[in-house]
Order: C-alpha cells, then structure tokens, then sequence
C-alpha cells in the first residue's frame, strides 16, 4: 500500500513540476497575430514600422481628431491635447496637456493607436498615427516642425514634463528596484 | 382603533417620560393579504427600492467615459450587490462572448499560453473580499469652497466591496513560466481603449486575482465580464477589467493610464507615478449629506477601509471634532475590505458636525482635509481622502460640513475630459 502510494506520488511529479499543464502553447506567429494593439514601451520596443509627419498629421487631425478635440486641440468638448510649460500647481487640471504633462512620446504612438478615435478606434494606418503624433508634438512646442515621427525618433524625444516625473515615495519603499524610464 | 383613542395612547405614550418623539403612523394589518406573485427564475429588486440607483453625474460630456457611484448614502454592509457595484469606463462597456473570451500571456516567458474560459475555470481558485475603490474617489473634496449639498454617495462612493473568485495570477504565470529578466506584467483589456496597466512582478505574484465570479455569479459586464484583474488594496484603474493579455516585460509601459492619468501632483508641483495603494478611508453614511433626521436616538453608520490592511480603528466626532469616541467594528473585519462601524448616539436639535476617522493596522491615519493639502496639490486629481464632515442643522437637514481652506477658492474643476473624469458639475 505505502509503495502503491509511493508510485502514484512519483507519476504525479512530473505533472506538478510542470505545473497543471493547462492552456495551449502559442507558436511565435500565432502569439503575432494576437499582437493587435502591441504595447508600446517607453524604449521604442512595440512600435511598428512606419514615419508621418507635420503636415500629413494636421491633415488627419481636421478630419479625424478636432471635432472632439477642438481645431486646434484646445480641447472641447474633451481633453486638451496643447498646452505649454509652465506647469504649476496653480493650473486647473483640465490644462493639463501632452506639452506640459505628458511625460513619454511613446505613449503618444501607444494610446493614439489603441484607443483613438474614440468612436472608432484601430482604424488609423501606423503612418497616420505617426503624422498624428508629430502634429501634436509640434502643435505643443516640444519638436520643431520638420520633425519625422518614427521609431527611431519617438523614444529619444525629451518630453518638458519628465524632468517633474519622479517614482511616488510610497512605492519606492514598497519596491526600491523600480526606476522609471 | 379610532383616532382618538390613537391620540390618546400617543399622548399616554409621551407621558411615560421618555419622549418617543416619533410617532410611527397607526396603520392596522390588512386581515387578508392577498396572494402574492408566483416564483421567479431571476430575483428583483422591489419596486420600492427603484430609486436606490447608481449615481451618474448629469455633467458628464459622455457615457462611455465617467463613473457611476455605488449609492452608499442608501446601503448598509461590507458587500455591495452586483448592480449597484461602482462602475468606471474609458471607452464603454464591451459586450465579450465567453466562448470567444481568449487570454495571452506572452513576452519574458518560457511558453507563451492562451487560454479559454472553460481552461480558466478548471484551474486553482481562491475566493478573497476586498473592496476596489477607484484613485478618483473622493474627487470632489477638490472642490472649493466645499459644496453644500454633496451626499455620501458622491463624495466617496467609487467604492465597493465584493467576494471575488478566480485564479491566481501567480499560477498563471508559473504554467508559463517566468524568464529571469521578467519585472513586469503588462495587463491589457479588450474594451475599445484597449485599457493597458503595469503590474510589478512581486505584486502580481503575491495576491493578485484574475477573478470570473463576483459575489458568486459571473461578473457584471461594467465590471469585466467575463474576467478581470482584481489587485487587493490598490487603485481601481490598475484591475483591469475586460483582460485579455498579459504582456511580461523588464520595463512598464508608461501607458496613458500611468502618465497622463493616475499620476498624482505634489505642493511643490513634483508629479508622482505608480501611486497604486489606496490610503485609509471612512465615511459617515448615516447620517449624511441630503438626509433629513429627527433629534432623539440614531445609530451613526459608516464605512472604512484601507488598502493597506485591515481597519484597526474607527473614531467618531459629534461635536466637530472637540473630542472622538471609539465606534464599534461589525465582524468580519476583514484585509484590504469595507468594514462597518456603528455607534449609538442621541441628536438633543442642536446644530453640530459630524465626523469619522479612519486608522488601518499599519497605523495610518485619515488626514483632515487640511493636512490632505499639506500632502497633495490643490491640483490634483486622485486619491483625495480627507475626513468627511456633515452638518446637522438646527432643523435636522444634513449637509456637506467640510471646512474651508484657508488657501481659498482652487482652480475650477470640470466635469468629464481630463482632470474632472469622475467629477460631477
Ligand atoms: C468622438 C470624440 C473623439 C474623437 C473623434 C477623438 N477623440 Fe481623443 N479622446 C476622446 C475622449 C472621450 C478621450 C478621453 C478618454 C478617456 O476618458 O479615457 C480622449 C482622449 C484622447 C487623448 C488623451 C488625452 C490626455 O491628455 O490624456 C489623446 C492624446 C487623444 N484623445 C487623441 C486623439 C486623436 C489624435 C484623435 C484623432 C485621431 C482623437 N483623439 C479623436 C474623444 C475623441
């Protein structure tokens, strides 16, 4: 009985070693094509191939963008998109903006071409999401206008809110190894 | 009994010296009642209770955007019921067939999995009560001056409580299998924003629930149906409703909901990321903002939580604050859940405020509101947990009693968009 045990114990091992063995293997392609929305990383990685700038973005901005965001991202009747420094803590928070808020170009590409257009979103080509992202990188002061969203460029652009950006005191106690990008 | 035999014992009631102030209508049984309707498959609410709904600021510039408060003014307990559980979307409720639900769990693994519901449901679950408060709860204690009419629901009813059941997360992520460089884990919802938050490696191994059961039945879809995040004690924003991917990397993805939202501004205009504990909370909700009481005895009711442990304490003012009494915990005080506390007390008609304050094991105490702004800018959006004051008036109307600043009016908050998401007119 003890080694009738003992042998049922030993065939269970490898199960439990290999955990419960549920849930199906992806293959590489397959695990690509449920990458529908990749995430975009401060560092670049997630963002697809392509390049837009200011001028094709102010073209599908009018067309796609200002009836909610205002012509020239002003915001109404929803969020502000420009604004510029200085931030203070005297500006009330729907001024808060891309120029004096945001604190990653890369999460410009990231939501635009997730969530955007509210009412449609994923219908927006990379290149046009790139062009987006230059207008209103532009249109908030933070790159000149002959700049070319791509990326290459978006992670190496300086965003003026990041230098406020710091790790709350809290949750550096709780996990000193966090660091932000 | 006629009427004036009716007269007659309220008046000998009154003699009786301890005033019952109140005289509750004579109404005799019907002798009959009639037969009532047949069983049901689905239970309903009863008619009566129709007006106990969830609270949708007239404001909001969209409904799919924004939040609905959990009626807290009109409830009592530690579990909120399914349909009245807070709501909070960015981009609408999606409608997800649970036979097409799919979850990936890809990146710095040793196999990328895909699971269906059915997979779900055969692994190891676990059943935890906690509650989920959204970072935006308490919101319009930004207002100043304070507005006279808010009610408890509305001033920190972005909370619930619920037993949540699933897997969790950390088997999930053995059965993949963690490469050594993984330090994040990557959420993402299948509403139409995609919702994306980073959980760190060590939180997500510790007691995070991918949850499919809320209070015993399938989630409700405004709260992830079929599946979401429950992370205990942290900001309702990072329990990723909807979930379908779990993407493990060595950085976060700074998503939107990370930078331009839920990030928390300091006096000195530093912004904080990664606020995600939620700090210790109590409200009064009986007596509270829009309720009407008569002098004689009221139980006060309230209640308390805290994100980071259990409520150790609840202290209750009558008299504004002068002096704080004990009030008494309702079992089961529980980690990371709503508890209840009750204390008896006698209203003599005389004008007075009211006032609770939360203290959670590890010590922390609910701030006044003035030291919240010591800690907070005037500005900010998030976590606003101030203790609530209620005015009783001479006539038994109750309203908002929370001082004003000295700082005097802030910057003007609107409702919707960013920065006045949740707040409501
Ligand atoms: C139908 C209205 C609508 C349209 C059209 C629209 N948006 Fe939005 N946008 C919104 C709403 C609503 C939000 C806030 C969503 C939320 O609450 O999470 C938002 C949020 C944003 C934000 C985040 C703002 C912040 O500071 O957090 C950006 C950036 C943005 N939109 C860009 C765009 C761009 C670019 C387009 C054009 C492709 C676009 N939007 C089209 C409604 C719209």
């Amino acid at each position: 009985m003890a080694r009738a045990l003992l042998l049922l114990l030993l065939a269970a091992l490898p199960a439990l070693a290999e955990g419960l063995g549920l849930g199906r293997e992806l293959a590489p392609e397959e695990v690509q094509a449920y990458d529908v929305t990749p995430i975009v990383l401060p560092d670049g990685r997630g963002l697809p191939e392509g390049e837009g700038d200011y001028a094709a973005g102010f073209e599908v901005y009018a067309f796609e963008c200002a009836s909610c965001h205002g012509p020239n991202g002003e915001g109404a009747p929803f969020d502000r998109l420009v604004a510029a420094e200085p931030f203070s803590t005297e500006l009330p928070p729907h001024r808060f903006a891309i120029g004096n808020y945001w604190p990653y170009a890369t999460t410009l590409f990231d939501y635009i071409y997730r969530a955007m257009p509210f009412q449609e979103p994923h219908k927006l080509e990379p290149d046009e999401v790139y062009a987006l992202v230059a207008f209103l990188l532009v249109e908030n002061g933070i790159v000149p206008e002959d700049f070319v969203a791509s990326r290459e460029t978006l992670p190496k652009v300086r965003m003026p809110a990041r230098k406020r950006l710091r790790l709350d005191p809290l949750t550096r106690k709780l996990y000193p190894w966090i660091e932000l990008p | 009994m006629d009427r004036r035999s009716f007269l007659k014992t309220l008046a000998a009631a009154l003699a009786v010296g301890n005033a019952r102030v109140v005289a509750v209508e004579f109404d005799p049984f019907p002798p009959a009642p009639r037969l009532g309707k047949p069983l049901s498959p689905v239970g309903e609410r009863s008619r009566f209770e129709a007006h106990v709904q969830r609270y949708i600021s007239p404001n909001l510039p969209s409904r799919h955007t924004g939040a609905a408060f959990a009626p807290i003014s009109e409830l009592d307990g530690i579990i909120h019921p399914n349909g009245l559980h807070f709501e909070r979307d960015h981009a609408g409720v999606p409608e997800i067939d649970p036979k097409k639900w799919r979850l990936v769990i890809h990146g710095l693994v040793e196999r990328p999995l895909i699971f269906d519901l059915e997979t779900l449901m055969r692994m190891p679950t676990e059943s935890r009560i906690y509650f989920i408060e959204c970072a935006g709860n308490g919101q319009n204690g930004y207002r100043e001056p304070p507005e006279p009419t808010l009610t408890a629901t509305r001033s920190r009813g972005l909370v619930s409580g619920a037993e949540w059941t699933g897997v969790p997360l950390r088997i999930l992520l053995e059965e993949a299998g963690l490469k050594p460089e993984a330090r994040w884990v990557l959420a993402e919802g299948a509403d139409a924003s995609a919702w994306v938050r980073s959980i760190p490696i060590d939180k997500a191994l510790a007691d995070v629930l991918v949850a499919f059961r809320q209070n015993g039945e399938a989630l409700r879809p405004e709260n992830g149906y079929p599946v979401r995040l429950v992370v205990p004690g942290w900001e309702g924003s990072i329990q990723v409703k909807w979930l379908r991917r779990l993407l493990v990397a060595d950085q976060p993805a700074m998503s939107r909901g990370e930078t331009s939202e839920y990030t928390d501004v300091r006096p000195d205009g530093t912004v904080d990321a990664f606020t995600w504990v939620m700090e210790p909370q109590s409200i009064i909700t009986r007596p509270s903002g829009g309720q009407r009481i008569a002098p004689g005895f009221h139980e006060i009711r309230g209640l308390a939580w805290s994100g980071f442990g259990k409520i150790r304490a609840v202290e209750v003012s009558t008299d504004g604050g002068k002096t704080w009494q004990e009030a008494r915990l309702s079992e089961p005080v529980l980690d990371r859940a709503l508890t209840r506390f009750t204390l008896p007390w006698r209203w003599e008609g005389q004008e007075t405020v009211i006032l609770s304050r939360a203290v959670d094991e590890a010590g922390n105490v609910q701030p006044t509101r003035e030291e919240f702004f010591r800690r907070w800018a005037r500005n900010n959006r998030y976590h606003y947990n101030g203790i609530q004051a209620w005015r009783i008036r001479a006539d038994g109307r109750v309203e908002n009693g929370d001082p004003p600043l000295a700082g005097g009016p802030v910057p003007p908050l609107r409702a919707g968009g960013c920065g006045g998401e949740v707040l409501d007119g």
